[in-house]
């Protein structure tokens, strides 16, 4: 293996684990809308709460984040539901602009509120093996980013279980499928979206507490991340959890690639190009069903 | 609209006028402001609020009309009267390329929202990388001397943008109150309670769609050389941004969707909100970034809880006027 | 030539089809109703002639023209009204303003359209509450309006998607009238869609019945009620005669 070709290789499998955190981001997302019919504005900004979280939680208690994580998780579901149990679902039969407006309301109070708690300047975690490697050959895999990939795999693999094993799941996705029918056969649909958005909610904890471990995070971060959850889960179809996972991988990827050809800073406007594309030409997305 | 409404309307209009001779620079400076947000949301407000498209990127059309005219000016000294229309034809050619594209592929609701956010994010990083116009460092032009008029380059005292932004807020309202009646209005509204419907009664919607997206983006492209030539100086990361294209959406949806008073009484209600609980804030020695935007966040909260169609719809049967 | 011509049409979804050779001819002034139990390809017949859909193959000929394959308000503009089975008011609008959109088709102005729809409104008993939101209309009443709002587009050929289905005896009675009167008064054509049989006894001098996305028998009322064939489709079917 030639040095240029091991370095290409290492940067793709970089942007392939990355790319696994981004598609579990991006799944709560997908989850969410698949079901709830809502898209949430503020995403972005919950993921990086999460952050804040496993930040704190590692400073206060010296928890590491692959610890942290199942606090955080758990927190997070709780928060979800309760969000779309008290302010979403009265907002479910508005018109889109007003749900818009709702959740861009949360996420502006949720970035300041992390502004005014932490202040402008930059977070992350310190932890010693996240800067060793794995070494297979020439191939360079970082140990914190294998890690992190794998807690994704991992959540998103217990959240496909979920919808396609569980009775609970499966109704959930009868919500979805028929919101009348599921309310004439006695569904609790109300209390099954408020379940669903926990469950989105979660896997953005989970998100989050594994992106630390990659990143810093900022308070004004945030609809930065939304906007990759957007575009990865139209990518792949939004809705459509393969599809969230595969348009994470495709973005994480094509990030990191992206920096070989053109500068760094130029490179979120090959994902947005890749947006308005596939918004163009398969509007459904890569893994989507026709609407 | 009945009588009641025009004299409202009139003891407005008298007191916008005189506003310069009776009040102070910080209160000119907010007035602008307001008057900036009644006029971008008046414009956003023909598209959504009129035709049913909702886009969350009209931070593009201000942004490339404040850089078509900036960019002319600095770089050939053309002043913002050509620049203008440079900056109009461009804002309206994008926003039908756009319109062309979601229509002709029938991509709506949700969908469109976010291809209007994928476009404008898209130029927002891409005037990062133009470095005739500055790139992300910026662009600047020279800053207006406050004491000397002159009209021909829109470089003068703070009296001047107010009136001029006054003339543009006033011209807004006026051309939306007559479109909103004329066969437009009607097709718009059609269109956006039903469009199944409109088509069956014979109406192009692809068509009327496109008359929409091209007055919008037109009347917003005004509102980007208004913007470069009152602050003097643009940079991609702000003028693009998406918080940008909230907060022109953030008055019409406050005020009432598809109103003529909303975008107005929206713009007023967020502009003195945000000064007020400044001030308040202030006063309390609370004052911590991100204070602000909290406090700011739970009222829209509240509103958009509370008052689902907005205030004005609310206020406006209180008054005892039409809609 | 007739004036309203169907030759041959199908129409297939996803492999399924809904339609299958179909021809038939509305004669100018008539008043047709195409019936046939449900899941017969009424709709998908109707909304190919509308233009919804573009038909596989055959074709629709409107006063001597090929309409098949026009855009919706391209139809619109040839001169067909339509209404829609389940209504679509412009829910926000008001009753009064409901009805100038359809009028714009043909109306120069805003204020002759305003006139015109004035009168329509009248005519269908809805000039009270020409001022109410359209979303405040009971049901009989939105069925008026999704009639006021396609005859305000002047149309030489009115069609009619279930104008009946939900309407009590009397209201129904009280529509069928102002079909009869549109018809002898003003030389409507109309081709309806109808499940109500004693609406389409009423009304039609002609009927068309389709069963598996084929027509099975024409002819008028009196005719087909006796036709073995379609004694036999509407066996076990629930009918309202």
């Amino acid at each position: 293996m030639t040095a240029d070709l091991a370095n290409v290789t290492n940067l793709a499998l970089a942007g392939l684990l990355t790319g696994l955190v981004y598609g579990l981001m991006a799944l709560g997302l997908s989850v969410i809308f698949g079901i709830v019919r809502v898209v949430n504005f503020a995403h972005g900004e919950m993921m990086t709460i999460a952050m804040y979280a496993a930040v704190v939680l590692n400073a206060a208690l010296g928890l590491d984040p692959f610890l942290a994580v199942l606090i955080v998780a758990a927190a997070f579901f709780a928060f979800g539901y309760a969000l779309q149990a008290g302010l979403i679902n009265p907002f479910i039969t508005r018109p889109e602009h007003s749900q818009f407006m709702l959740l861009v309301a949360v996420a502006l109070i949720m970035v300041n509120a992390l502004l005014v708690i932490f202040g402008p300047s930059a977070r992350g975690v310190q932890l010693d093996y996240l800067l060793e490697s794995i070494e297979f050959g020439a191939l360079l895999i970082d140990r914190g980013k294998a890690y992190a990939a794998l807690v994704a795999c991992a959540t998103s693999a217990l959240l496909f279980a979920f919808f396609r094993f569980t009775a609970t799941g499966k109704a959930i996705r009868a919500c979805a499928d028929n919101f009348l029918g599921a309310k004439v056969v006695g569904l609790n649909v109300k209390r099954y979206y408020a379940l669903t958005f926990g469950l989105g909610s979660a896997c953005v904890a989970v998100a989050g507490c594994m992106m630390i471990l990659l990143v810093d995070v900022t308070p004004v971060i945030g609809p930065a991340y939304t906007l990759l959850a957007f575009v990865i889960v139209i990518v792949g179809g939004l809705g459509s959890m393969g599809g969230a996972l595969l348009g994470g991988i495709l973005i994480g990827v094509s990030e990191a690639m992206a920096g070989l050809l053109i500068q760094p800073s130029a490179k979120s406007m090959f994902s947005f190009a890749l947006l308005i594309l596939v918004l163009l030409l398969r509007p459904q997305g890569l893994l989507g069903r026709k609407p | 609209m009945n009588r009641k409404a025009v004299l409202l309307l009139c003891i407005l209009g008298i007191f916008l006028l005189i506003l310069p001779k009776i009040t102070n620079a910080y209160v000119l400076s907010v007035a602008t402001l307001i008057l900036f947000f009644a006029y971008t949301g008046q414009a956003w407000n023909v598209m959504m609020g009129f035709a049913g498209q909702l886009s969350l990127g009209h931070s593009l059309y201000v942004g490339v009309g404040a850089y078509a005219a900036a960019g002319l000016f600095f770089h050939y000294g053309v002043g913002p009267w050509a620049g203008l229309w440079l900056a109009i034809v461009l804002c309206v050619l994008l926003g039908m390329l756009i319109g062309f594209l979601a229509f002709r592929f029938s991509i709506s609701g949700v969908y469109f929202a976010l291809l209007t956010i994928a476009f404008a994010e898209f130029t927002r990083i891409g005037f990062d990388h133009i470095d005739w116009l500055g790139g992300p460092g910026g662009l600047f032009i020279k800053v207006a001397q406050r004491d000397k008029m002159d009209l021909l380059n829109f470089r003068g005292p703070p009296a001047m943008y107010y009136y001029a932004i006054l003339a543009l807020a006033a011209g807004a309202f006026i051309l939306c109150f007559f479109l909103l009646r004329s066969r437009a209005g009607y097709y718009w509204q059609a269109i956006r309670e039903n469009e199944e419907a409109a088509q069956a009664l014979g109406i192009n919607v692809f068509r009327w769609k496109m008359l929409a997206v091209a007055i919008s983006s037109g009347l917003t492209a005004i509102a980007g050389v208004f913007y470069a030539f009152y602050y003097n100086n643009l940079f991609p990361e702000q003028i693009f941004h998406i918080s940008r294209s909230i907060e022109i959406i953030l008055g019409p949806i406050i005020g009432g969707v598809g109103t003529l008073f909303g975008p107005i009484l929206g713009a007023a209600v967020l502009t003195l909100l945000a000064d007020g609980i400044t001030e308040l804030l202030a006063a309390m020695g609370l004052e911590f970034p991100g204070i602000k935007q909290v406090f700011y966040g739970v009222v829209l909260l509240l509103v958009v809880m509370f008052l689902p169609h907005g205030i004005w719809p609310a206020l406006a049967k209180r008054l005892g006027v039409a809609r | 030539m007739n004036f309203l011509e169907i030759q041959g049409i199908s129409k297939s979804f996803r492999g399924l089809k809904a339609v299958a050779n179909a021809s038939f001819e509305v004669p100018r002034g008539a008043i047709v109703a195409l019936i046939g139990p449900n899941g017969a390809g009424k709709t998908t017949c109707f909304n190919v002639i509308a233009g919804v859909f573009a038909p596989d193959s055959g074709k629709v000929i409107f006063k001597n023209k090929e309409i098949q394959g026009f855009r919706p308000d391209q139809v619109c503009a040839a001169g067909i009204g339509r209404t829609f089975q389940i209504v679509k008011p412009f829910a926000g609008l008001s009753v009064l303003d409901n009805v100038i959109v359809g009028a714009l088709q043909r109306e120069r102005s805003v204020s002759s359209a305003r006139v015109f729809s004035l009168s329509l409104l009248t005519k269908l008993k809805l000039d009270a509450k020409k001022d109410l939101p359209a979303s405040s209309l009971t049901l009989p009443d939105r069925k008026r309006l999704e009639v006021a709002r396609a005859l305000a587009t002047r149309p030489a050929l009115l069609l009619l998607d279930e104008a009946m289905a939900g309407l009590r005896p009397t209201e129904c009675d009280e529509m069928v009238g102002v079909f009869r009167d549109l018809n002898r008064a003003d030389g409507l054509t109309i081709l309806l869609i109808e499940h109500v049989m004693r609406a389409v006894m009423a009304l039609a001098q002609k009927v068309v019945v389709l069963h598996h996305g084929e027509i099975i028998a024409s002819g008028t009322p009196a005719e087909v009620v006796r036709d073995p064939a379609v004694l036999e489709c509407y066996l076990g079917e629930e009918t309202e005669v």
